[in-house]
C-alpha cells in the first residue's frame, strides 16, 4: 500500500480510494482501464470488454468497474450485506499470465492485505453462466474466512473454446471494502475517506436507490412490459445479427446435399446485436425477480438468450476484434 | 535399490478431489512399472492443496535381460515357411539360426537376446505418458499454450514437475522428460507465503523434511490428526467438545498446507437460532467446526478455524476477519429465520400452485395434496390421529420457500419444524415435518412417531408411485429422482415399525389418485404456464405399473435382507408365492424358514419335500403338463397312500391353523413329520405305473405335499 497517500485516498478509509487503487494497480501492470459499460447487467462479465473480447486469439487485458444489477438480491436496504445493485472490479487477461495467481496477491497488497498477516485461501469454485454459454475453473479467493473475489480461467465463453484462454478476476468492492474499513453494515462504508461534516457514506448514496428498486423489482415493475421488452429485445438481436453478415466476395459454397454452406464473411454489426442480448437477460432477471416465470419456463429463456449469446459470439469471431 | 520421487506442483486443487487424484496417481504408475517389468517394493501417494506427490521405492536400475528361444521350421522344410520364420524372429538369415536335434529330426531355433533397459530411461516414458493422460473430474487449459492442440489439461495450471530416481547411498538423477514445457526437475517450493522460495530435493525423507522445514505437511493424514488433536485441545481447554466432523475435517485438512488451529466466539444473542442452522452456517459457508457446551449439551458461542498460516501477529487479524464474517452471516441467518417465522407455513402454500414438480406429475401443490390424502389413507393403519397426519402432510413440504431452507437446502424438514413450533403446532405434527423425509441412508434414523410414520410413508409412497406412473423407473446406475432411496426408506418405516400393511390395495388406489387428477386444480396456474393433457397419466393403465413398483420394492427388500444375512434362496422362496404385498409378514417367512431348516424337523422337511416333488417334476417335463388338483380316494390301492393322504390333510389343517395366527414354525412342524410316510411311500408303492388314471392319482397325492408347503413358502426355490 502506498504510505504516501493522503489519508482520505487511503483503500482501508475510502471506498472510491479502494478502487482506484486496484485501477491503479492494474494500470501499472499493463491493463487499459476502461470505464462500465453503459447498460444493466448481472455481472462484469457481461461487458463485451470481457464476454466478446475473451474470444479469439487476440491478446487482451482490460480492468473496469461494473456496476452490477442483481434484482433478487434486494432487501429494501434493510440487509447489511445483500444489495441489488453493486460495484465489482473486473480484469481480464488474454492469455491467462503464469504469475496470475502472484498478480493477484499483490493487488491485495496494493489495498493493504498483507497475505502473512492473513489467511489467504484459493477454494474451489468452478464457475458456469448458463446465460452466456461459458465456464471456467477456478477459485473463490478467501481473506480470513471472507469471499473477496472469484478467480476463474475462462475455458469457454458463447459456446465457444476459449483459445487461448483467459484468466477473469472479479473483486466484490463492498465486500472488500467493508473487510478493510472493518465495517459491519454496507451502508456505513466510508466512501470518499472524509470525515466529519464532509464524509459521505455508501448509505448516503444508494440506501434509497435499494427502498425504491427493491419496490420496483418485486413488487412494480411493469411485467406486461417486460414480457413485450424481452420479445423485442430478442428479435432485435437476432435482426442485427442477420443483417450484421458480409457474404464473401466469391459465390456460395454448396455442401454435396446442395445445401449452402461457408459464405458467412465478415461481420459488421456484433456489437449493437449483443446489447439487445445483454438487455434480453436483464430483463428476464427482473421477471424473475418479480416472481413471474415458472420453474420449467425460467430454463426455456435462459436457453433464448444463451441462443443470443452464442449467435453473438459466432460473429465476433468473424470480426477483426475476434481475430477474423 | 533406487527410488523414485515424483511431485506434481500446481495451484490450488480442489479439497474433494485430491484423495482421489493420489490413488490414481499411485495406481497408474506403479500398474506402468510392473508392466514394463520394473517390481517395486512400496509406494505411497500425497497430496496437498498444491501437490501430488508420489514416492516408489526398490526399483531396480535395469530391466531384466530377456532371453527367448523361438522354435522354428525343419531343416529343410519349405523356403516360403523358413523366410516367414526368419521374419518373425527378427533374424538377418536363417544362417543366424540355431540347429536342434529332437526325435523326428532337426529343426530351426532362434535365439533372441533383448537387454534390459535402465530404469530411468523407461520411467521417463512412463511418466509424461501417465501425466498427459490423467484423468481429473474436471481439468482445463491455460496460458499461452492453451490456444495449441492438444495442450496439456490439468486441475489447475501446473507450474513444476520434480522427478528423481536413484539409490539411497547416491545423488539420484533427475528423470529426462519433458510436457507441455514444463521439464522435470529436482526443485519445488515451499508454503506459498511463509516460505516461497526454491528448494533442491533429493529423495522422499530429505523432500518431507525440507518441506516440513518450509511449512508444507506432505501426509494428508497427518494434516488431519494435527487438526483433529488440536481442535479437541482448544475446545476442552475451554470445557467444550468439538463436535466431530468428517466430511469438514478431511475438507479442511485438504484446504491447508500448514494448519493452525485457532478458537474464536460469536455473539450468544445468536444461541436462539436453531442449531443446526448455526452449524450450517458455520460449517457449510465457513468451513469452521462448532462446539458443544457438555453441561447443557447446547452448541456454544465458539468456533473452531483452521488458518493455512502462522501469521506474524500470532493470528490476531486472522481470527477478527474470521469472527466478523461469521458474525455477518448468523445475523443473515437470524434475518432469514426471523423473517421466515412471520409468515404461517400454511400461507405459503399458495406459491406451490406456481411451482412444477415434475412436468408429467403437476405442481408441487398437487403433490402435497395427494401426500395429504395419502398420510391420511395410512394414518389409522399406523395407530395415527387422522387430522395431525393431515395437518403434517399438509405442512410437510411448507419450509421450501422459505429463506432459510433456500439458503441451506439440507435443513429442509428441520426448519418446517421450528416454524410449525413457533406457530403453536402440535409436537407431533412439528416432529412429522422434520422426520418425513426420513430415513435418508442406511445409518439414518427411522421415525417412528405415528404420525411421522404416516406422512414419511405417504412421501416414499407418493414419490414412487408418481414416478412409476410416468415411467421414470432407474435404470441401472441413473437414478435421478432417488427412487432407490425412497424404496429402501419406506421399507425400513414399514420393517422398524412392524407396520402390517397390504400395499397392493394401497398402491392401486393411489396409482388410480395419480392418474385421474382433477385438472381443474391447474386452472388456478398463472398464464404464463401450459400443461397438456396427454403429458399425464391416462387411467386405467396402472395395473402394470403397481406389478413392477411392487417387484421394485421386493428387488430392494431382498438386497436388504442378504445384506443382513438372510439366505438368498430362502428371500426368493418366500417371494415366489403369489400376493406377498405384506413386508412384516414375508420378513417373518423368511426369519421363520431359516430357523426352522437349521433344526432336525426342518431337515426332514426339505428331505421329504425333495423327494416327494422331484418324482412330478422330472413327470410334468415329461408329459408337458402340471399334475394339480385333489387325488381320488377311491384310487388308493396300497395302505400307504391313504397313509400319506391322511397325514397330509391333517397337516394341512394344522399349517392352516397356524398360518392364521401367523407361526410359520408351527405350520411346517406337522408337514416335516411327513418325511416318515413319504419315505414309507416312496418305499411300497410305484408311481410310474402302466395305468395312466392310477398313475395320475398318485401323482396327484404328492402334488398335495407341494400345495401344502406352498402355505409357507416355495421350497423348489431352496437349496441343499
Amino acid at each position: 500500500m502506498n504510505d504516501d497517500l493522503p489519508r482520505h485516498m487511503r483503500p482501508d478509509r475510502s471506498f472510491q480510494g479502494l478502487i482506484l487503487a486496484l485501477q491503479r494497480y492494474w494500470a501499472d501492470w499493463g491493463c487499459v482501464i476502461l470505464q462500465p459499460y453503459d447498460m444493466e447487467v448481472g455481472a462484469g462479465t457481461f461487458h463485451p470488454a470481457t464476454t466478446l473480447r475473451s474470444l479469439g486469439p487476440r491478446p487482451w487485458n482490460a480492468a473496469y468497474v461494473q456496476p452490477s444489477r442483481r434484482p433478487k438480491d434486494g432487501r429494501y436496504g434493510e440487509n447489511p450485506n445483500r444489495l441489488q445493485h453493486y460495484y465489482q472490479l473486473q480484469v481480464i487477461l488474454k492469455p491467462s499470465p503464469d504469475d496470475l495467481q502472484e498478480l493477484y496477491l499483490q493487488s491485495l497488497r496494493a489495498i493493504g492485505i498483507d497475505p502473512k498477516l492473513h489467511d489467504i485461501r484459493f477454494v474451489e469454485d468452478d464457475w458456469e453462466s448458463p446465460t452466456l454459454g461459458a465456464w471456467g475453473l477456478g477459485w473463490e479467493c478467501w481473506c480470513d474466512g471472507m469471499e473477496v473475489s472469484q478467480f476463474t480461467y475462462f475455458q469457454q465463453v458463447a459456446g465457444f473454446e476459449c483459445a487461448p484462454v483467459s484468466g477473469e478476476l472479479t473483486y466484490g468492492l463492498e465486500r472488500l471494502a467493508m473487510y478493510v474499513q472493518g465495517v459491519e453494515n454496507v451502508f456505513e462504508l466510508n466512501f470518499n475517506g472524509r470525515e466529519g461534516e464532509e464524509k459521505v457514506t455508501y448509505g448516503d448514496i444508494f440506501l434509497q436507490a435499494e427502498q425504491e428498486y427493491s419496490r420496483h423489482n418485486f413488487e412494480y415493475a411493469d411485467t406486461d412490459m417486460l414480457f413485450a421488452q424481452f420479445k423485442m429485445a430478442e428479435s432485435a438481436c437476432r435482426k442485427y445479427l442477420e443483417a450484421g453478415w458480409k457474404p464473401l466476395p466469391y459465390p456460395p459454397q454448396h455442401a454435396e446435399g446442395g445445401e449452402e454452406v461457408g459464405n458467412r464473411g465478415r461481420h459488421l454489426m456484433v456489437l449493437p446485436a449483443y446489447d439487445q442480448c445483454i438487455k434480453a437477460s436483464h430483463i428476464f432477471n427482473l421477471l424473475d425477480a418479480r416472481g413471474v416465470i415458472s420453474v420449467t419456463e425460467r430454463q426455456s429463456y435462459i436457453l433464448r438468450v444463451r441462443e443470443l449469446a452464442k449467435a453473438c459470439g459466432e460473429a465476433w469471431l468473424a470480426t477483426e476484434g475476434g481475430g477474423a | 535399490m533406487p527410488d523414485l520421487l515424483l511431485e506434481l506442483f500446481s495451484e490450488e486443487i480442489p479439497a474433494r478431489m485430491q484423495a482421489r487424484a493420489a490413488d490414481d496417481l499411485r495406481r497408474l504408475v506403479t500398474g506402468r512399472l510392473v508392466d514394463a517389468g520394473l517390481l517395486y517394493e512400496g509406494a505411497k501417494a500425497f497430496v496437498t492443496p498444491r501437490r501430488l506427490a508420489l514416492s516408489v521405492h526398490g526399483l531396480p536400475a535395469r530391466q531384466a535381460d530377456v532371453h527367448e528361444e523361438k522354435k522354428g521350421p525343419r531343416v529343410g522344410a519349405p523356403e516360403a515357411a523358413i523366410a516367414g520364420f526368419v521374419k518373425a524372429a527378427g533374424l538377418k538369415s536363417i544362417g543366424e539360426a540355431r540347429v536342434q536335434a529332437d526325435k523326428k529330426g532337426d529343426f530351426y531355433v532362434a535365439v533372441i537376446e533383448k537387454p534390459g533397459r535402465p530404469a530411468i530411461e523407461v520411467i521417463g516414458e512412463i511418466l509424461p505418458d501417465v501425466i498427459g493422460n490423467f484423468s481429473w473430474p474436471k481439468s482445463m487449459r491455460w496460458g499461452t499454450r492453451s490456444k495449441e492442440p492438444g495442450a496439456l489439461n490439468w486441475v489447475r495450471p501446473l507450474h513444476s514437475i520434480l522427478a528423481t530416481f536413484g539409490p539411497e547411498t547416491e545423488e539420484p538423477d533427475i528423470v529426462p522428460f519433458k510436457i507441455d514445457g514444463i521439464a522435470a526437475g529436482n526443485v519445488t517450493r515451499g508454503h506459498r507465503f511463509m516460505a516461497p522460495d526454491r528448494i533442491a530435493v533429493r529423495r522422499l525423507a530429505d523432500y518431507m523434511q525440507k518441506l516440513d522445514r518450509a511449512k508444507v505437511v506432505l501426509d494428508p493424514e497427518r494434516r488431519r490428526d494435527i487438526i483433529l488433536a488440536e481442535a479437541k485441545n482448544l475446545a476442552f481447554a475451554q470445557g467444550l467438545e468439538l463436535i466431530e466432523d468428517d466430511g469438514l475435517l478431511a475438507e479442511v485438512a485438504g484446504l491447508v498446507e500448514w494448519p493452525v488451529v485457532l478458537t474464536g466466539s460469536f455473539d450468544p444473542g445468536f444461541l436462539h437460532i436453531p442449531p443446526e442452522m448455526i452449524r450450517a452456517t458455520i460449517r457449510n459457508n465457513q468451513k469452521c467446526f462448532v462446539l458443544r457446551d457438555p453441561a447443557h449439551a447446547k452448541l456454544a458461542d465458539k468456533f473452531i478455524l483452521v488458518a493455512n498460516i502462522e501469521a506474524e501477529d500470532g493470528g490476531k487479524a486472522i481470527l477478527a476477519g474470521n469472527e466478523h464474517v461469521i458474525r455477518a452471516r448468523l445475523a443473515d441467518a437470524k434475518f432469514f429465520y426471523e423473517t421466515d417465522a412471520k409468515t404461517p407455513l400454511e400461507a405459503r402454500l399458495e406459491k406451490f400452485k406456481d411451482i412444477v414438480f415434475h412436468e408429467k406429475l403437476g405442481t408441487q401443490w398437487e403433490r402435497i395434496e395427494r401426500i395429504e390424502r395419502l398420510a391420511a389413507e395410512l394414518a389409522p393403519l399406523v395407530g395415527a390421529d387422522v387430522e395431525k397426519a393431515r395437518r403434517a402432510a399438509r405442512l410437510c413440504k411448507a419450509d421450501l420457500l422459505t429463506e432459510a431452507v433456500g439458503e441451506f437446502p439440507e435443513l429442509q424438514g428441520v426448519m418446517g419444524k421450528y416454524y410449525a413450533e413457533e406457530q403453536g403446532e402440535d409436537e407431533a405434527v412439528a416432529h412429522a415435518i422434520e422426520d418425513h423425509y426420513k430415513p435418508q441412508g442406511p445409518d439414518d434414523f427411522v421415525p417412528s412417531e405415528p404420525v411421522s410414520v404416516a406422512v414419511a410413508l405417504a412421501d416414499k409412497i407418493d414419490t414412487l408411485a408418481g414416478f412409476w406412473a410416468v415411467g421414470e423407473k432407474p435404470t441401472g446406475s441413473k437414478d435421478p429422482f432417488a427412487l432407490r432411496r425412497a424404496a429402501l426408506g419406506a421399507i425400513r418405516v414399514i420393517l422398524d415399525n412392524e407396520l402390517r400393511l397390504r400395499l397392493i390395495p394401497l398402491l392401486v388406489d393411489h396409482f388410480g389418485v395419480i392418474a385421474g387428477l382433477d385438472l381443474a386444480i391447474h386452472a388456478t396456474a398463472t398464464h404464463t404456464q401450459t400443461r397438456k393433457m396427454d403429458h399425464r397419466v391416462k387411467p386405467g393403465d396402472d395395473s402394470r405399473g403397481v406389478d413392477d413398483l411392487l417387484v421394485f420394492l421386493a428387488d430392494r427388500l431382498k438386497v436388504q435382507l442378504r445384506e443382513q444375512g438372510a439366505r438368498h434362496d430362502l428371500v426368493d422362496a418366500v417371494f415366489a408365492l403369489e400376493g406377498q404385498d405384506d413386508l412384516v409378514l414375508i420378513v417373518r417367512r423368511v426369519e421363520a424358514l431359516g430357523k426352522f431348516l437349521d433344526t432336525e424337523d426342518g431337515k426332514n422337511l426339505l428331505a421329504g419335500y425333495k423327494r416327494a416333488t422331484s418324482i412330478i417334476r422330472i413327470e410334468e417335463k415329461r408329459d408337458d403338463r402340471a399334475y394339480k388338483g385333489a387325488p381320488d380316494p377311491k384310487l388308493y390301492e396300497l395302505t400307504e397312500e391313504e397313509t400319506l393322504a391322511r397325514e397330509i390333510q391333517l397337516a394341512k389343517e394344522i399349517a392352516a391353523r397356524a398360518i392364521e395366527m401367523e407361526d410359520f414354525e408351527a405350520a411346517m412342524r406337522p408337514m416335516a413329520r411327513l418325511r416318515h410316510s413319504v419315505d414309507a411311500f416312496f418305499d411300497k408303492v410305484t408311481v410310474n405305473v402302466e395305468d395312466r388314471g392310477l398313475r395320475e392319482n398318485r401323482l396327484r397325492l404328492l402334488n398335495e405335499i407341494r400345495a401344502a408347503t406352498r402355505a409357507v413358502a416355495d421350497f423348489s426355490r431352496i437349496e441343499g
